[in-house]
């Protein structure tokens, strides 16, 4: 699944240096679980995100394993440190291969 | 063979124990399973983890369940009314804050949801935590 696929992500513009700051993360992405059936009870093929992860200039924020029970449209909520100004990078790698990713900076002062 | 009063009590109870004995639902030992994997058959504490979840979920497909384990470096969630019981796997780097997270999950009926943490000093924690649901959400 290629098609539609939009990350989202939160990120405050602005920390302190050492200030925990709460990260909001969303994708649109079906996340077919393989458990369904089509109208002819057929089994729908498994397609979903199978691992995202959060960098932060670098250096590993948290990386999450999903399985098929994960929602639709995956949605993440953590809280990550900030020691310098820098840029956050977010990654999603979709089991057909794809990797989907984003970024977004913040300024600590 | 002439079935007296007290025959038919026995063979009754025994019956009974039987059903009781096969009729536990298969998903929870999966679980269980996937925990012995997980863990290496680690004898599991509490206290040190919490789950934050819905006591009732309406809907199955997106149930919200918060998780948090000061000192963690991983935390599993397990459903054990799933047709699979793994959901997700959250491994904290060297900047998370804190080690809590959140997520929406699906649920296929009322199930227990269990979180298993793994400790910095390789030590593991279980905590888990009942949601009743009223809608599935595995799909037909």
């Amino acid at each position: 699944m290629a098609s539609g696929v939009k990350p989202r992500v939160k990120v405050p513009k602005s920390a302190s240096a050492g200030e925990a700051i709460t990260i909001k993360t969303l994708i649109s992405h079906k996340m077919e679980s393989g458990q369904r059936k089509d109208g002819d009870g057929n089994v729908i093929p498994r397609s979903i995100i199978n691992r995202f992860t959060t960098d932060f200039n670098g250096e590993n924020v948290i990386d999450v394993t999903l399985e098929p029970a994960i929602s639709t449209n995956p949605y993440f909520e953590f809280e990550a440190t900030v020691p310098e100004s820098g840029e956050f990078t977010f990654t999603w790698y979709d089991d057909d291969g794809d990797v989907y990713d984003t970024s977004k900076k913040i300024e600590v002062s | 063979m002439e079935l007296t009063r007290r025959k038919a009590l026995a063979l009754g109870t025994s019956a009974l124990v039987l059903t009781g004995l096969t009729g536990m639902p298969a998903f929870a030992s999966l679980t269980e399973d996937a925990i012995t994997e997980l863990t290496g058959g680690a004898e599991l504490g509490e206290g040190a983890v919490s789950i934050t979840a819905p006591e009732i979920a309406e809907n199955g497909n997106t149930v919200p369940i918060e998780v948090s384990a000061p000192g963690a470096v991983a935390v599993t969630l397990f459903a054990d009314g799933n047709p699979v019981p793994a959901v997700a796997t959250f491994n904290f780097g060297p900047l998370a804050a804190s080690q809590t997270a959140s997520t929406r999950i699906r649920l296929a009926t009322t199930q227990n949801v269990v979180a298993v943490a793994k400790m910095q000093d390789g030590s593991f924690q279980k905590a888990s935590a009942n949601v009743k649901v009223t809608i599935g959400g595995c799909g037909g």
